[in-house]
């Protein structure tokens, strides 16, 4: 039996949904998913109710560990919590998806327990019952390398790409364990606060659809024709680095290689013509849409769509149009 | 105070990335490379302290081939003091794992206030290192940092993380801290500069210099890369033109609801 551990990430009392991509995956780590013992743990204060959800999508296990400090994120507090977690357990595979905080929370685990940490996968790859490694984009997708562990791994980490992996229709009529065992005082650092985004804004990184806007809107009053067709689709809005520099946008939007990976199902391309390292963080969506003036425009040859129009005159079209139907 | 700002080289951001015909490494014929974008931040953030401090001394520091004096020189006309590169010609291929226990026997050395980097390298993308390097050295962190608010006994400090939200942190020094884009906006060298950074310290230093040993080092590493491929070419798409926008729009909508399915 192959004991796979699974960090499911909860903010302010929500579970990740992400979550079950990462505890689905979990089986997928020996060629024998029956050979496979999936446990689940999350971390924060007054997270009881959150189990029960991961018990019914297939974790056996699962670990709270309940304190005050653990209710944000303190990096020194949660990778002393979860070392802890691993010592009880003894995993032999520790899963989570690669989002902020599990990224973080990762490196500085494997730092302490000295293990051997894949970030970022698209696929992960079998050898027998071992994990052995997986897919992982770099240059933010201009080429996909193959990953893998040494023998010298014992513990082997990796994070999840969001999107990348089916959620499974898994039950496990499991047990749960808290643990409240105090953790030492940490004072070089501590949580402040967390400010909330406006309205329930999907992150760019997770958002299954995204409508991004480039120099071509001209101003940061445009995007608002962008937000409107955004709204109807229930996506996320992103922008170029050229729209980014220009000040039309936060950086926070900018899609490509000095900002985000995303890895969405519908990506609409409003006035980007497409440079190499924009369209390197977006060419593994699913559908790509782009609209533009210029023909020649690089977007078109990643594109699956294409208007070839005034993004000022298609966009509102676009979206009165989808307002009808959905 | 003293500062140790980690430096790293990659390709430049337009540089189209080719694979040797055997896939197992990265076709380097002609590269252009620069300072990893986000560590151009970190060196910022260490310039603006000195700037209000003159006392302080900014070092960067590097695991690196002889090719990154370029890049060190870079960084010295920006402003910083002296450079160290720990010559990595006795093992090139380590894990971040085994390059953060590097960094640090070369860090404790100097032991400073500050270590700034870059939040990620853009070649591997993995965001290891900063992380890493604090948990070696047992000091905080907080990396993909937007703002540092100075305070007299520690630093508050903002990281991005999804949606644009801000996660705050009370930091005491030493700590790590790892540069995001919206940090600040890094000096350019000038002429003065330049001229100067020739004459700053670069010191060379071996993995004997900081008691490591290659042999030791490789036996640490867990994790390799095995291969690259490009990603799969997407068949020619439907680009449509030439008709009135209204037709160009249904039949747009038509075929995201039909053919591939995502409306």
């Amino acid at each position: 039996m192959k004991k796979v551990l699974v960090f499911c990430e909860q903010r302010s009392g929500h579970l990740k949904s992400s979550a079950y991509e990462a505890i689905s995956a979990a089986y997928q780590t020996s060629s024998d998913p029956s050979q496979v013992e999936v446990a689940a743990c999350i971390l924060g204060h007054k997270i009881e109710t959150l189990s029960e959800n991961l018990q019914s999508k297939g974790a056996k296990t699962v670990f709270t560990y309940d304190l005050e400090v653990l209710n944000n994120y303190n990096p020194l507090a949660y990778t002393e919590a979860l070392s802890k977690i691993i010592d009880e357990y003894k995993p032999d595979v520790l899963l989570t998806i690669a989002s902020p905080m599990g990224r973080d929370l990762f490196a500085r685990v494997a730092a302490r327990k000295k293990a051997g940490l894949l970030t970022d996968l698209i696929s992960i790859h079998t050898e027998g019952d071992l994990l052995k490694g997986g897919t992982k984009p770099m240059y933010a997708g201009k080429v996909l390398a193959q990953v893998s562990y040494t023998k010298n791994c014992s513990l082997r980490m990796a994070t999840l790409r969001p999107n990348s992996f089916k959620v499974l229709d898994k039950k496990e009529q499991g047990q749960r364990v808290s643990i409240k065992s105090p953790l030492s005082n940490i004072t070089s650092i501590s949580f402040n606060t967390l400010s909330q985004s406006e309205g329930t804004k999907v992150d760019l990184t997770e958002a299954l659809r995204i409508v991004s806007g480039g120099r071509a809107l001209g101003s940061r009053e445009n995007f608002k024709i962008l937000e409107d067709c955004a709204k109807v689709l229930g996506a996320t809005v992103g922008a170029s680095r050229a729209a980014v520099d220009s000040g039309y946008a936060d950086h926070s939007m900018q899609v490509g290689q000095t900002g985000k990976t995303v890895n969405p199902t519908l990506y609409i391309a409003c006035g980007i013509s497409g440079a190499i390292q924009h369209m390197a963080g977006m060419k593994t969506a699913k559908t790509i849409v782009a609209i533009n003036t210029d023909r020649d425009a690089p977007i078109f040859t990643i594109a699956d769509y294409g208007i070839v129009g005034d993004l000022f005159e298609v966009v509102p079209l676009l979206t009165k149009k989808l307002q009808a139907i959905l | 105070m003293k500062i140790i700002v980690l430096l790293k080289q990659t390709p430049d951001t337009e540089a189209q990335i080719r694979i040797t015909s055997d896939g197992k490494n990265l076709d380097t014929t002609g590269m252009k490379y620069i300072i990893n974008p986000y560590d151009e931040y970190a060196i910022e953030e260490a310039l603006q302290l000195k700037d209000k401090d003159v006392s302080t001394e900014v070092i960067l520091l590097s695991y690196a081939d002889d090719s990154i004096k370029e890049r060190m020189l870079k960084g010295l006309a920006m402003g910083a003091d002296r450079a160290i590169q720990i010559k990595n010609d006795e093992l090139q291929e380590v894990d971040s794992l085994t390059l953060s226990s590097i960094l640090v026997a070369a860090i404790q050395q100097e032991n400073p206030d500050i270590i700034f980097c870059g939040k990620q390298g853009i070649d591997d993308d993995n965001m290891h290192v900063p992380v890493m390097v604090a948990e070696l050295l047992a000091l905080p962190h907080v990396n993909v940092v937007n703002k540092i608010e100075y305070k007299e006994k520690d630093l508050v400090v903002s990281r991005e993380v999804e949606g644009g939200q801000v996660e705050t942190f009370t930091v005491s020094l030493p700590c790590v801290l790892g540069a995001h884009k919206s940090l600040n906006t890094p000096r350019y060298a000038n002429l003065p500069g330049i001229m100067k950074a020739k004459k700053k310290p670069f010191e060379q230093k071996n993995l004997s210099d900081l008691g490591l040993n290659a042999i030791v080092l490789q036996s640490s590493v867990q994790t390799t890369v095995d291969s690259y491929k490009l990603p799969p070419k997407k068949p020619e798409g439907k680009i449509f033109r030439d008709e009135e926008l209204q037709v160009m729009v249904d039949k747009l909508v038509e075929h995201l609801r039909t053919e591939s399915k995502v409306l």
